[in-house]
């Protein structure tokens, strides 16, 4: 072939512009701060913050103009997908992680490790990485956007260099993530080798027909379904989260505990509904294991913890064996008419998850000192020190325990209905089980909010954080509480840009 | 001949490998890296082998990628490892075990 015969078609670069400006303001933010102001002090610190938010604001404004049609556009040879759930889980993504930079400038002026652009920098890589991830097209760009996650938050966790604890958080996530992704892309390899192709549509229509060969495609799904759980952090694969989570900054860990989520279940949705739908037997049953064990592991051993943000991990671990439990009942008995309730319910489920853990590693980076690092003590008399944010914590503890009739509860409710629909009642009622093991530890927060001192343990009197955070917080509560009365608009949502994209 | 089965049993071992060496290893953060790098190799040995058999580009250009990625995933890696050595004085897998619980 010479190189007048290929034939080159230019993409259609319109689709991805938001991650392209992402990618360009993540430069400036670089450049900008070798010429402002000296640096890590809090003149440079707050330009960087200023040029995130706008460049979050500015691939938000881009999603929204640059599909409106409805229907799933490709472009980059078809490895890039532009449709309503990619929009939809790109738009919360970007809400998170700009919820989040709000939350951590609280903390951030006091700790010089963290206070750098490349906090902001690092942090925009990785939301690029879950932009990428839930707009793949193909194996090969769902791996990238997982590594281009992966990698700066790997680094985010052990930013702080000087912190014993932060740099061995790092050491483990990054040894058990690579791992992951090793176990992801044997699983893709062996699904390339099933098929012939790494195109999510070509790879599910080979699949159907007699072309693909299923027994190792089965085998390929076995690695895969394993590599999601470990980077999605669920039983048995969980054994980072706790100690990433715990050893992490708190900035970091809101970061961790809220976006990344959300992400990761845009990928679990393009792999297994969009492209494996013809092997849903084998990893719905693979779910369906994980998500049991993830439920009663996390609700379990979350009772016996004393630091708030290892307790949050383990119910971390619980939610995401909920989110998992609708994708795991999506196809019975091969007809497909449950699909959209239980997708939906899952996605409902997370988006609730990450505004709920945005607001209560919010309301613990806005605890003085190093109150914020987590020992539950830190909470001994909230309610009397700073009724507000007590209330709103309360709040987001009572939604994640699932008590009627806030946004957690409803979201637990949905997906339990998607479960029942399916004929797995035992299911359901093996997770309402561990759900009311569970209301136990919430409960005990609410205890020391409202029914401990804060005497003995010398806490100042009110809480020193500036009033917008504050007003943030309890916003970020309300809006919990009301998502718990007025479900709809947001499930509309759901069912929407779900049936919509890829279920065709 | 070499047929395609021996080039994934020959990836299916150096996978093993990697594996165990992660799981397994008690002594030395290196090795971890090691492994970690074996594994990656490993599917890229299997992507190759059903690459050249399908007579399929795609899995070529993956190999590729994988490549770059594992560079990135290494300097990472030892940039964390020297992190963890300035504060620890140590690499010794048993020793990093503070977080707990």
């Amino acid at each position: 072939m010479t190189l007048a015969e290929i034939r080159f078609v230019l993409p259609d670069f319109r689709l991805a512009g938001a991650e392209i400006f992402l990618l360009f303001m993540i430069c400036v933010i670089l450049i900008v701060e070798l010429f402002v102001a000296k640096k890590g002090s809090e003149t440079a610190r707050k330009t960087a913050h200023a040029l995130a938010q706008l460049a979050l604001a500015g691939s938000a404004a881009l999603i929204c103009t640059a599909n409106a049609s409805g229907v799933a556009l490709r472009t980059f040879s078809n490895t890039f997908v532009s449709d309503p759930i990619a929009d939809v889980l790109k738009l919360a993504i970007i809400l998170a992680v700009s919820l989040s930079f709000l939350y951590s400038s609280a903390k951030l002026p006091g700790r010089a490790a963290l206070a750098k652009a490349e906090f902001y920098a690092l942090t925009l890589v990785a939301t690029l990485g879950m932009m990428v991830i839930v707009s793949a097209g193909s194996f090969m760009t769902l791996y990238l956007g997982v590594e281009l996650l992966s990698l700066p938050v790997y680094a985010l966790v052990a930013l702080d260099r000087d912190s014993a604890s932060a740099t061995e958080a790092g050491m483990k996530y990054f040894v058990l993530g690579a791992l992951a992704s090793g176990l992801l892309l044997y699983g893709i390899s062996m699904i390339y080798g099933a098929t012939g192709s790494l195109d999510a549509v070509t790879v599910a229509g080979r699949l159907f027909s007699p072309r693909g060969n299923r027994i190792v495609a089965a085998f390929g799904v076995v690695f895969l379904v394993a590599g999601i759980a470990f980077k999605l952090g669920a039983a048995p694969f969980h054994m980072w989260v706790p100690d990433v989570y715990q050893g992490a900054p708190t900035p970091v860990t809101l970061l961790v505990a809220s976006a990344p989520k959300i992400a990761l279940f845009g990928f679990a949705v393009r792999a297994l509904p969009g492209a494996l739908a013809a092997l849903s037997q084998d990893w719905q049953a693979m779910l369906l294991v994980i998500s049991a064990t993830s439920i009663a592991v996390g609700n379990v051993a979350a009772i016996a913890q004393t630091n708030v943000k290892r307790m949050l991990a383990y119910s971390s671990i619980a939610h995401t064996g909920f989110v998992l439990l609708g994708l795991s009942v999506g196809v019975v008995d091969g007809s497909a008419a449950n699909m959209i309730n239980a997708y939906s319910a899952s996605l409902f489920y997370v988006l609730v998850y990450a505004l709920s853990s945005l607001g209560a590693f919010g309301i613990l980076l806005l605890l003085p000192g190093s109150e914020g690092e987590g020992d539950i003590s830190a909470l001994a008399g909230l309610g009397a020190r700073n009724p507000l944010l007590a209330a709103a914590l309360a709040t987001l503890m009572f939604s994640m325990a699932g008590i009627p009739f806030l946004a957690g509860f409803f979201a637990k409710f949905s997906v339990l209905v998607a479960v029942v629909a399916a004929g797995s009642v035992w299911l359901a009622v093996f997770a309402v089980f561990f759900s009311l093991v569970g209301v136990f530890y919430y409960l005990r927060v609410v205890r020391y909010l409202y029914f401990d001192s804060a005497a003995p343990f010398g806490h100042a009197a009110n809480i020193e954080a500036p009033a917008f955070l504050k007003a943030l917080a309890a916003a970020n509560a309300l809006a919990v509480a009301l998502l718990g009365v007025f479900p709809n608009a947001l499930m509309a949502v759901c069912v929407y840009a779900l049936s919509r994209s890829i279920f065709m | 001949m070499l047929t395609l089965a021996h080039y994934l049993i020959l990836a299916a071992i150096l996978f093993a490998t990697g594996i165990a060496g992660i799981l397994f290893n008690r002594k030395n953060l290196i090795t971890l890296l090691m492994s970690i790098e074996l594994v990656l190799l490993a599917v890229n040995t299997n992507f190759i082998a059903f690459s050249h058999y399908l007579q399929s580009m795609a899995g070529q250009v993956f190999v590729f990628f994988i490549l770059t990625v594992a560079a990135a995933e290494s300097a990472i890696g030892l940039a964390i490892l020297v992190a963890l050595f300035r504060n620890r004085k140590s690499i010794h897998v048993d020793d990093i075990s503070t977080l707990k619980g």
